[in-house]
């Protein structure tokens, strides 16, 4: 049997090197027996560099040991851990790990459970040192100008070091100590010292605990007592270092009471300030209302349109937008993903294509009045995605409404119909599309209407070759529209 | 008399209390050492301490000021009530907050307020104290800020350059419901403010071409809140509700809060013990929405009332209504199903695909990743270990559902 005596208190160096040399003779795990810090005698460690000096002589013949990033990572982990049970299962996956480079991907294994399980304990215990460490003000220094503050905390691991760095990170304004009965970290801003003596605990007072505690009972709600679930969290070994929670006991215990209390208040008469806000509230509002047979007025209306249920699920209605007295109108389906959250039409990828085509094409989208057939978003959802859906001939119906007026207020010489939506909501016909293209349809009493695609469709195309050959059918389609326009303008 | 800082403390944090948000979680790293001041920010949060209820307390939670001239039914500031009201400066929230994170009391701020004077003179108030605390104070860590409903974009796109976090609360899951109990407030604009936010974010995460970085802006996303309980919405509408907000909005997180009892209440509310396990439920199927696969459809498609089974947690009250889909192979059967297995959760999941490409698993294997391999078990097949004739038990329901308390002689 071999007798290790380790210090242990967190590093891993002591531990590697010691490691290192057993794995180097080929000891087996059994055969070692490792010893924590006044456990391991004087003898022991001369026994210990006996080995090492005849290792020291072989370590250059040997190859160098090699280990998987994620051991190292675990065994900086696990090896803060308190339990001397740590040594000789860090050593047992190490010599493991020689024969079976993947036991670590095997969580299910017995050692490597282990292992985990220490690591798991070892993370619980930092991050709950990052969470109840409490800082008290003491003094400044002489005339130094920085201030200065002091904690005492209670870890069940050598986790100081490790731990350290995060409040250097977090207070670097000012000069802090945290002493632990496992170690000291401070930083004066200069140097993150961090040493493994313990330290002592001071009694001290700070003025701003008595505002945290008072902000702990406020913020508390009686009505929903949870005393498990807080504890399971707040484990009670942490009170004895936290200023709130002297407090806990006489909180559970008058909750009842409170909650009773706040049942049994009848409501009462409402302040007065209260009718003030009312009569307030109730004046006639500054701005004037839109004028009437105005677009502005239409929009305004449209914006509570609760014409059809699609209003429940849209985050708003999609009016048209353009110059009143816009020679063309050009009418898409319905508002899209991204013209729903920004409130405007075609402003989201088919928008885009269409404003560039257009563009080619010598038409200004400036000068165009373009609004869709349906005024809210369609869609249902997939997963986490809002998939656009075709409105149904009944939508489509309730909301010709509204582009029923916008034709009748804009009174456009031409009006472009992309795509079946918008053809059926102007025409009532329900042609093939590829049929009708390029062609000019009366509807029954408006203008002129050019049928061609929706540029969404465009998008759709997987093909590469056809895409273009599409894109260059749709830009001479609306090469007609700005030419058919032209005359009058 | 004007009241001391630490009455108006007691006034502003019981005022901010029903807002369920705590997270300091999902923001961008930021460290002290780099800018010389206060603070850090470490991407997951910190909750430093609980009070009784269970709650974690991670940010200060305080309002501006509990004055409003909103008049929500089930709010406790609401400008018909009785309760006593108060008002923070500037500097004072600013003080709290440094002086609180000073001491590692707190991750950061979350600010929310009551309306005074008008919604943007309020949000105004809000982003002076965001900016104070990030410029005047270089100051690093966490801050949540509350929109103001109709404060103006503006004000918004400010906050959002301080603020890790903005959120609006959508209240009540119906328009029906919010505007019965909460009549100046407009869901359709609560909805549209949602919308801008999240194209702005979008915008901010588009890498520009000069400079090939992300503008900084709101990096910790938005969020929401919805009391439940208040009004008749089932959970199926809901969870509808969420996922719709989830989607259409990309937000981070939908807070349920399950409705409470508030001092001075209006008389158009239920007098109700808060329902606290309705709550976790819609929690349970909000994660297995987000993180499990499942569709909201699914989860609520066996409950004929449209509400989730009080006894049983969603997964095992879908599990059993499912029967045909188990038991599953836990050496074979694809990450998506092993997902929909109750007690098996997302960590417990990647484990078993790591370990199985080398191993042959046991039940005892399971224990060792911390399964329940008693709950497993009717789910599951293992190496030596086949679920038999369990999964077709008419009592298989009872052996999950909680013992019946005994009752104590009298």
């Amino acid at each position: 049997m071999r007798v290790v005596g380790l210090e242990g208190r967190g590093g891993l160096g002591e531990w590697r090197e010691a490691a290192r040399r057993l794995l180097l003779a080929g000891v087996p795990p059994e055969a070692v027996e490792w010893r924590q810090g006044t456990d391991a005698s004087a003898d022991l460690f001369d026994q210990e560099r006996g080995v090492s000096e005849q290792k020291a002589a072989l370590k250059d013949a040997t190859p160098a040991l090699t280990v998987p990033r994620l051991f190292l990572d675990l065994a900086a982990t696990a090896i803060c851990h308190a339990d001397p049970v740590r040594f000789g299962v860090l050593y047992r996956v190490l010599h493991r790990l020689q024969r079976d480079r993947n036991l670590l991907d095997v969580a299910t294994d017995g050692d490597v459970a282990t292992l985990h399980a220490l690591a798991k304990s070892v993370r619980r215990d930092s991050h709950k040192m990052t969470a109840f460490v409490r800082f008290k003000e003491v003094g400044p220094c002489g005339d130094a100008e920085r201030r200065r503050f002091v904690a005492w905390f209670e870890p069940d691991h050598y986790i100081v070091a490790r731990v350290a760095p995060f409040f250097h990170r977090r207070f670097f304004d000012m000069d802090w100590m945290i002493a632990t009965p496992r170690g000291i970290a401070a930083w004066d801003g200069k140097v993150l010292e961090v040493s493994s003596i313990p330290g002592q605990k001071t009694a001290l007072s700070d003025d701003t605990e008595e505002l945290w505690r008072t902000y702990f009972s406020s913020i508390f709600n009686p009505a929903r007592l949870k005393v498990r679930a807080m504890q399971a969290e707040m484990p009670k070994k942490y009170w004895k270092n936290l200023p709130e929670a002297s407090l806990i006991p006489a909180m559970i215990a008058g909750a009842e009471a409170s909650v009773v209390a706040m049942g049994e208040r009848m409501a009462r008469d409402p302040p007065a300030f209260h009718a003030r806000i009312e009569a307030a509230a109730n004046a006639p509002r500054d701005a004037p209302p839109p004028l009437r047979g105005t677009l502005e007025e239409l929009r305004a209306e449209a914006a509570g349109c609760t014409r059809c249920p699609l209003h429940c699920s849209a985050t708003q209605t999609v009016f048209g937008e353009g110059p009143a007295d816009a020679p063309i109108m050009i009418v898409g389906e319905q508002p899209g993903d991204q013209e729903d959250l920004a409130g405007r039409p075609f402003v989201g990828p088919a928008g885009r294509l269409f404003d560039a085509v257009a563009h080619e094409a010598g038409l200004d989208r400036r000068s165009l009045y373009i609004t869709n057939a349906v005024k809210h978003f369609k869609y249902e959802m997939r997963g986490k995605r809002r998939l656009h859906q075709r409105p149904n001939a009944g939508e489509v119906e309730h909301c010709r409404w509204w582009l029923d007026l916008e034709l009748a207020l804009v009174k456009p010489s031409l009006v472009v119909a992309m795509g079946a939506t918008a053809l059926f909501a102007l025409t009532g016909e329900r042609p093939k599309i590829s049929d009708v293209r390029g062609t000019i349809r009366r509807s029954e009493h408006g203008p002129a209407v050019f049928v061609t695609v929706h540029p969404s469709f465009l998008l759709r195309i997987p093909d590469a070759t056809r895409r273009e050959v599409e894109m260059a059918h749709f830009k001479q389609d609306l090469a007609a529209v700005a030419a058919l326009a032209a005359p009058r303008a | 008399m004007k009241k001391s800082l630490k009455e108006r403390l007691a006034i502003l944090s019981d005022a901010a209390k029903y807002d369920a948000s705590c997270a300091s979680s999902g923001t961008v790293k930021r460290s002290s050492a780099d800018t010389g001041g206060l603070g850090s920010t470490e991407g997951s949060g910190i909750c430093h301490a609980y009070a009784p209820d269970g709650r974690c307390i991670s940010l200060l939670k305080i309002l501006l000021t509990n004055f409003c001239i909103y008049d929500c039914a089930y709010c406790i500031n609401r400008s018909s009530s009785n309760v006593e009201r108060a008002r923070f400066t500037v500097e004072e929230v600013v003080w709290l907050t440094m002086e609180f994170y000073r001491r590692n009391y707190i991750e950061g701020l979350f600010l929310s307020s009551g309306i005074i004077r008008s919604s943007d003179y309020t949000m105004e108030e809000m982003v002076r104290i965001a900016r104070a605390l990030r410029v005047d104070h270089n100051f690093s860590g966490y801050i949540h800020l509350k929109s103001i409903p109709e404060a103006s974009p503006l004000l918004i796109e400010q906050a959002g350059l301080y603020a890790d976090r903005l959120s609006i609360n959508i209240e009540l899951p119906t328009d029906a419901g919010l505007a019965a109990y909460a009549p100046e407030k407009r869901p359709a604009h609560i909805r549209r403010s949602m919308g801008e936010l999240r194209l702005k974010i979008d915008e901010a995460n588009d890498a520009t071409l000069q400079t090939k970085r992300k503008k900084r802006f709101v990096p910790a996303g938005q969020s929401t809140q919805m009391i439940v309980g208040a009004d008749q919405a089932n959970d199926r509408v809901v969870l509808t509700t969420s996922a719709r907000l989830y989607g259409s909005y990309g937000l981070r997180r939908v807070y349920y809060s399950a409705f409470s009892p508030i001092p001075d209440a209006s008389r158009k509310l239920p007098l109700i013990k808060p329902p606290m396990m309705r709550e976790h439920r819609l929690y349970q199927a909000d994660w297995l929405y987000r993180f499990y696969g499942f569709e909201i459809d699914e989860i609520t498609a066996n409950q004929p009332d449209g509400m989730l089974d009080l006894k049983l947690d969603p997964k095992l009250s879908w599990a059993l209504a499912n029967r045909h889909f188990f038991p599953l192979d836990v050496n074979s059967a694809s990450r998506e199903a092993l997902l929909r297995v109750p007690g098996l959760g997302t960590k417990a999941v990647r484990a078993i695909l790591s370990a199985r490409r080398l191993r042959r698993l046991r039940l005892e294997d399971l224990a060792r990743l911390h399964v329940s391999v008693k709950k497993v078990r009717s789910f599951l097949s293992t190496e030596g270990w086949t679920p038999n004739k369990l999964i077709d038990r008419s009592d298989l329901r009872s052996m999950f559902e909680p013992k019946p308390e005994q009752l104590d002689l009298f």
